[in-house]
């Protein structure tokens, strides 16, 4: 009886192709928009939270300026100071390294070759601090950071732009007025949680920055990375008492400058996060629902057919159960076969789009299964219910059905 | 029960069918008592409404009635439950309806297989007696064409096919040739009075048409709900003579 019933499934879905295709299509698009969706957005998730590791748990950093979101009271905050990270350095407990910043926006030439960046003057504290790795070379000397020497350790997107597939170590990169020799090579980190490139940046030694391109003994940011237990809450806590301190604000003034750590980055980033799977999530539940009702309407409009068959079927012999179970094969077939169809769009798709938009790739188990389960479910419940609804009836009611 | 001590193949008693409850409700058949032996070749007339098309159903257990007994070779059909009903249908009866009820898109040769799929026999004693059974019917070289592909006559002589393919007891025809034009009619009736002498398949068949009828060797006639005429075909021709 069972061999016979597939048979009998398997020649329906044959005979009607096209509402077996719409049938399977309906969930294949319902199947595969929510996995890519939920995957994609799983990718994004992960990234930034690779992104934020990468920065570095304890890091905190000191920038000049008013807190952020509040209007400026009319004057320009003064820069840091040089004297400032040393005594963040010398005077406040729980403080592993601190590296003080000169950033500046340069364009470097190699030969004929130009490309905009951004110079970062700093010491190696500033590998350690921002989590950075040698791939190649070797780091500043105490010499050249304390003579203000013209060395460079170039990030990989600049590599790439200026010297190609040679060798760029002992080569000569000129940054606006001078040249500087490039002595390291560092490891590419890849896409910034901001999506700009972590990798396009020259590191030269701070003294350097100073004297060639800034021309004064400012600094822009100090970043302070925390020891290991240490927290970070304090830390900032006294930062903040002792650069208010340092740059004589009055008490109920507020602070001219910004103490942030990568907590507050990551948590406002994973807020942004969640709001965006939420929000893909929604617009993939949107689509499932309208597979779903893609496969109601295929299967509703054919239940006056389908009910004739049931009626046909049962007058020449057929028992109940047997009419019954075809239907159920028929209705499981289609809707597992499209729920697969639809599982293998669904990674062809993530897989492409995950490396077009540089995200990491995974296969989310929960998802796919949730969306199987689902449009099946859908599929098998209205192509089964008008064939239980028809089984029931008289054969000869069945037969009459308009 | 017949003279020689059988039960009838087909007995009646007092059958009332009503469709429907309370002031909507609408009797169908009043208490009708009807016995058809084997071999018999029964034509069932009469009005719209009277209630022919109701006891054919009931006798092929594809409609339950509402009072009274119907024995099957002396089963009470009543009783039955829907699968045994199934099993009775798959077994003993074979039926073609005035809309033939061929299934769509599908060719002769399945539909024919189809009654002896669901009794279980291998792919090849279908695919054999399905063959056999077209031929009966003249319709050897059509089997792959499907209901689409066929003209009214050929998709009834389908049907015909595949109601007899099981070979039945009874063959029950509600209008065999309600759809279909003089000529047309004329060969499914001389294909089933065949199947009636050569066979000794019982017939039952619903029509409207004197002429159709006249090919029965009985005539029971059915106005409102009760049989209003029994008798066999000579003497209802001879009746049908006078009243004119």
């Amino acid at each position: 009886m069972l061999w016979n019933t597939l048979l009998l499934a398997a020649r329906e879905i044959r005979r009607n192709l096209m509402r077996s295709a719409l049938t399977m299509l309906g969930i294949v698009i319902g199947v595969a928009a929510v996995v890519t969706m939920v995957t994609l957005g799983n990718g994004a998730t992960a990234s930034v939270a690779a992104q934020i590791a990468s920065l570095g748990s304890n890091l905190i950093l000191v920038m000049p300026g008013q807190r952020m979101g509040r209007p400026t009271s009319g004057s320009v905050a003064p820069n840091l100071r040089l004297s400032d990270a040393d005594a963040i350095d010398t005077q406040i407990t729980g403080v592993e390294r601190v590296s003080p910043v000169v950033s500046k926006s340069v364009t470097a030439v190699v030969g004929a070759k130009n490309w905009k960046t951004s110079v970062t003057g700093a010491g190696n504290t500033y590998l350690g601090v921002a989590r950075w790795e040698l791939v190649n070379g070797r780091e500043f000397s105490e010499a050249e950071e304390r003579g203000g020497k013209s060395v460079c350790i170039i990030g990989d997107r600049v590599r790439r732009e200026l010297f190609g597939s040679s060798d760029p170590l002992g080569s000569e990169l000129r940054l606006q007025s001078f040249s500087c020799q490039v002595i390291g090579l560092l490891k590419a980190k890849g896409q910034g949680s901001m999506g700009n490139d972590q990798d396009d940046f020259v590191l030269i030694p701070l003294r350097t920055a100073q004297r060639r391109l800034a021309g004064n003994t400012d600094v822009n940011m100090v970043m302070v990375s925390a020891r290991d237990g240490a927290s970070t809450e304090r830390i900032k806590e006294r930062i903040t008492l002792l650069m208010r301190e340092r740059r004589n604000v009055r008490e109920g003034q507020d602070d001219n400058f910004n103490v942030l750590d990568t907590k507050q980055i990551s948590d406002t980033l994973s807020g942004t996060m969640q709001i965006l799977t939420l929000l893909l999530g929604a617009v993939a539940a949107v689509s499932l629902l309208v597979g779903g009702i893609g496969i109601m309407n295929i299967m509703l409009v054919s239940v006056t057919e389908r009910t004739r068959e049931v009626g046909i079927r049962l007058a020449i012999g057929a028992l109940e159960r047997e009419v019954l179970l075809q239907f159920l094969v028929e209705a499981v077939t289609l809707s597992a076969v499209g729920g697969l169809l639809g599982i293998l769009l669904a990674t062809v798709a993530s897989i492409t789009l995950s490396q077009f938009m540089d995200l990491p790739y995974s296969f989310d188990v929960g998802i796919n299964l949730l969306a199987f389960v689902f449009s099946a479910a859908i599929g098998v419940a209205f192509g089964y219910t008008p064939a239980k609804r028809a089984a029931r009836l008289n054969p000869i009611e069945a037969l009459r059905h308009e | 029960m017949s003279a020689d001590g059988q039960p009838a193949l087909i007995e009646l008693r007092q059958v009332t069918k009503t469709y429907g409850q309370g002031q909507a409700a609408f009797q169908a058949l009043a208490g009708i008592d009807l016995s058809i032996e084997r071999g018999e070749f029964v034509a069932v007339m009469g009005p719209s409404g009277s209630g022919k098309s109701t006891a054919m159903n009931i006798i092929g257990c594809l409609d339950t009635l509402s009072s009274g007994s119907y024995r099957f070779c002396g089963v009470p059909v009543e009783t039955l439950t829907r699968d045994q009903c199934a099993r009775l249908r798959r077994s003993y009866l074979g039926f073609v309806f005035q809309g033939f009820n061929l299934l769509r898109r599908t060719s002769a040769l399945e539909n024919v297989e189809l009654p002896l799929l669901y009794r279980g026999e291998s792919a090849a004693t279908r695919a054999r007696l399905a063959r056999e059974a077209l031929a009966d019917v003249g319709l050897s070289g059509w089997e792959q064409h499907t209901s689409a592909e066929l003209s009214g006559g050929q998709q009834q002589r389908v049907a015909i096919a595949r109601a007899i393919v099981t070979r039945p007891a009874v063959l029950l025809a509600d209008e065999p040739t309600g759809n279909l034009d003089t000529q047309r009619s004329r060969e499914i009736m001389e294909l089933i009075k065949r199947l009636n002498t050569e066979r000794g398949i019982t017939v039952v068949m619903v029509t409207h048409e004197p002429d159709m009828a006249a090919m029965a060797r009985r005539i029971v006639h059915f106005i409102d709900g009760r049989i209003a005429a029994d008798a066999s075909a000579s003497d209802a021709a001879a009746l049908a003579r006078a009243r004119a």
